[in-house]
């Protein structure tokens, strides 16, 4: 291999949003909403929606897979399946058929965190249509994170607040389960509280937290902090050189600096 | 799918030097890292941000004169989408105490501690309720919890990582605040990652003198947005949220403080009046504006529309030329390009490696140095990968994760990573990651001071629309503790100003007309019509056909 070929400093760099498409590179039809775009392979269905003309308002969000915009339900010829995806993460196959559903109606029960306690019977009684799940598991197969939603729902109407909260972490709330649900239940919502009562009243508090916040709060810092706006480039930068670094390997709350007087 | 034959004749030199690499991880030594002095030059030699083209002094306005990138000006120099002289300004549509503009990170906690004061609030977005780059921050959120660290060594950091251009209050503000922020969260009923005896999990970062980034899996600002938005909803009764509704203009009064804002339903295409006695900007940044063409890692909505409205309104800028790219946005799969592998991977002890499977840089640099050492490595060195779409790659050595923590260490700490690259194939605790810097985040933005005040009377900003708290360079984990902290803030000093007795007088747009006239003054002939609201990624040919229609439709006029 000679140097130049070694060394691709002429190459051209894909820019922007719109993916650059390999080489030989064909379009597909793909069916939106039951009409028919050509669009290239590759792309994910919301890139492909783009390349055929639309412009999302509802149904796009973060782009990332994180955001729940944009579930997405498709078929596939001769397959009786029923598919879901997100359209940020779904690539886009020969006649798939599809429809995006940016929104789903589902009911929220009012409550306020402060007032309830981490038991099983309140969640019961915000949400008594829990009891209404028939385990058909239509809700799992709908999620296109891969939670078990089925695993969380069961695991509430066990009464263990904790595994459901633990299952249901990866939720995006995009309402796909709710969607499926023979029984009707607002699935998202009620791992919602479920995580919230996990964190605020299951989990063990963070002590070493409370005491820093009373710290600062007795105003502890102040001074410090005050000293530090006044300081010049050139001290800031001193300091900045002299800070000892934490060890990789220490686990939390166990190493100690030499150096004290800034703690 | 997965990697190509080619590519994976690649990893296997990557496997080659593995265990030599996971012996000196196990003995804590590190590839060294860059002085000071040797950051500077690699930063003005490869970053994006110190090179020149691309760049213009701005024409107009507060910071007239100031050299930008080229895709930022050109919205500073905007007009408006509404015609002043045809707007009825007497009819109010909506009247409230505090009106926040943008429903992601710092909107809803302005909207929560302003309605703790008890205020009425109006919460308004473009997009969904939470929709915001808050819920795409992966890796983590910083402050000083631990006996070993305080927040003298946050301060620190931060403004060291940001080559000591941060506005000083700024920085005080948030390292003060972050454990406060966190202390509010965990209140919430967040589920941060924990020991469990409740010690926070936390760990080293880019630029960290101390291990302070604590998480929540790898989508810790999804769950915070998951949190503070199910709060939001359980506050209806003072908080109303209005949904794909932005804000178009503000609203100056008569004495010239800030009165509210011009609303748009994007369903309907209505405008409302919105009265309000204190306003919030918390629009978040400008990803989407794709400045010199990098892919980037934003929301769809991060198109800078608060910086506008502010800088229309007479409201300057602060570190504005400045923006964030992060070091290892995905490079292969094309699906995927663009996104972010958050910089907990290396935090966990992942190498940055060449073709040749070989370290080339400290993996925790601050952000701006790794990026630039990254693009160095490609186009200096020419040892970085190519992959079969054209672009440039490094490899990211995910697999050390599991062969230093223990097997599973990557499905648990990295969930919504993992998944990402299953669905194409890639089981990223056993293959690397190819990556390579994309366009993160807006470094600069709106002037505020200490208590998100800008300096229009009643108008306030916090979050990513701001500038000043990160200097020229931010450190991981101080975007959400920056949201968190200001939006309390904003939220906290609102409701002070309005529960002081503000009283709205008759509301103009003459600060627009001004503006407006400036631009004419200047010369800027058809400036953009702004806020712009959405990015638009159809084609040429779509797009050439609509401009057609749209030009029909003029001369029909």
């Amino acid at each position: 291999m000679s140097q130049s070929e070694s060394t691709p400093k002429k190459t051209q760099i894909a820019t922007g949003d719109r993916a650059i498409l390999p080489k030989g590179a064909k379009t597909i039809p793909i069916f939106i909403m039951g009409k028919q775009y050509e669009v290239p392979e590759t792309l994910t269905i919301m890139k492909a929606m783009e390349f055929a003309g639309f412009q999302f308002l509802r149904g796009a969000g973060c782009r990332g897979g994180i955001c729940g915009a944009c579930p997405t339900v498709y078929r596939m010829p001769n397959d009786y399946k029923i598919h879901f995806g997100l359209a940020c993460q779904t690539v886009v196959e020969a006649d798939m058929y599809l429809a995006q559903i940016p929104f789903y109606p589902a009911n929220r029960a009012v409550y306020k965190l402060e007032d309830i306690e981490a038991r099983p019977d309140m969640i019961n009684a915000l949400y008594p249509e829990l009891f209404r799940c028939v385990a058909c598991n239509n809700c799992t197969k709908a999620c296109p994170m891969n939670v078990d939603v089925l695993g969380y729902i069961s695991a509430l109407k066990q009464g263990d607040i904790a595994r459901a909260a633990e299952i249901s972490f990866d939720c995006i709330q995009c309402g796909m389960c709710a969607s499926r649900c023979m029984g009707e239940i607002p699935q998202y919502h009620i791992a919602q509280l479920a995580r919230r009562m996990y964190g605020k009243y299951i989990m063990p508090k963070a002590e070493h937290l409370q005491k820093r916040v009373d710290e600062i709060n007795a105003g502890k810092y102040d001074g410090l902090l005050e000293k530090l706006q006044k300081m010049s480039h050139e001290e800031l930068e001193k300091l900045y050189k002299e800070r000892e670094r934490e060890p990789d390997l220490a686990p939390n709350g166990t190493w100690v600096p030499q150096d004290a007087q800034y703690l | 799918m997965g990697y190509t034959p080619e590519l994976k004749e690649l990893i296997k030199r990557v496997e080659a030097t593995r265990p030599k690499r996971l012996e000196m991880a196990r003995k804590g030594e590190n590839f060294p890292a860059l002085t000071l002095e040797e950051r500077a030059v690699v930063l003005e030699k490869f970053h994006p941000d110190y090179q020149k083209e691309g760049r213009r002094p701005v024409k107009t306005g507060p910071d007239k004169g100031l050299v930008l990138p080229e895709e930022v000006a050109m919205l500073l120099e905007s007009r408006s989408m509404l015609r002043p002289e045809h707007v009825k300004l007497d009819k109010v549509d909506f009247d409230t105490d505090v009106l926040v503009i943008g429903a992601g990170g710092a909107g809803n906690s302005a909207a929560l501690l302003a309605a703790d004061a008890g205020c009425k609030v109006i919460m308004v977005t473009k997009l969904r309720h939470g929709d915001a780059n808050t819920m795409m921050a992966e890796g983590g959120i910083q402050a000083a919890v631990h006996e070993c660290d305080s927040p003298f060594y946050h301060y620190m950091d931060t403004i060291g990582g940001g080559h000591f251009t941060n506005q000083p209050d700024l920085v005080a503000t948030l390292s003060h605040d972050a454990p406060l922020s966190i202390n509010w969260l965990e209140g919430l009923g967040m589920m941060f990652n924990k020991h469990p005896d409740g010690r926070l999990v936390s760990r080293h970062f880019g630029g960290s003198s101390r291990k302070r980034m604590n998480s929540a899996g790898d989508m810790t600002g999804a769950e915070i947005m998951r949190v503070l938005r199910d709060e939001a909803r359980s506050r209806s009764d003072q908080i109303s949220t209005i949904e794909f509704t932005p804000a178009v203009e503000l609203l100056i009064d008569e004495e010239g403080k800030c009165g509210g804002a011009i609303l748009y339903n994007m369903e309907t295409r209505e405008f409302f009046i919105c009265r309000a006695k204190a306003t919030i900007i918390a629009t978040g940044g400008n990803g989407r504006l794709h400045i010199k063409g990098f892919a980037c890692t934003n929301h769809y909505g991060a198109t800078m529309d608060g910086v506008v409205l502010c800088y229309r309104a007479g409201v300057g800028t602060t570190c504005m030329w400045s923006t964030q790219y992060h070091p290892t946005g995905v490079s292969y799969p094309e699906q995927n390009v663009g996104l972010l592998i958050t910089e907990k991977v290396r935090g966990l002890g992942a190498h940055v490696l060449n073709v040749e499977g070989e370290q080339f840089c400290f993996p925790l640099e601050p952000r701006d140095v790794e990026s630039a050492e990254i693009i160095k490595e490609a186009l200096e060195v020419g040892k970085a990968v190519l992959t079969p779409t054209g672009r440039y790659g490094v490899w990211l050595d995910s697999p050390m994760i599991d062969m230093l923590h223990g097997e599973g260490t990557v499905r648990r700490e990295l969930p919504a990573k993992f998944i990402q690259f299953e669905r194409h194939g890639i089981d990223i605790s056993k293959e690397p990651m190819l990556v390579y810097p994309t366009l993160h985040y807006q470094n600069g933005g709106i002037a505020i001071d200490g208590d998100c005040r800008t300096v229009i009377p009643g108008l306030y900003s916090a979050g990513e629309c701001t500038g000043g708290v990160h200097g020229e360079n931010r450190l991981m984990g101080n975007s959400l503790q920056d949201v968190i902290t200001f939006g309390r803030r904003a939220g906290i000093v609102a409701a002070q100003y309005v529960n002081s007795g503000v009283e709205v007088k008759k509301l103009t747009m003459d600060h627009v007309v001004k503006y407006e006239k400036e631009l004419a003054e200047a010369g800027v002939e058809n400036p953009v019509v702004a806020p712009i609201l959405l990015p638009d990624y159809s084609t040429d040919e779509v797009a050439s056909r609509r401009l057609l229609q749209v030009q029909g439709m003029l001369e029909a006029e």
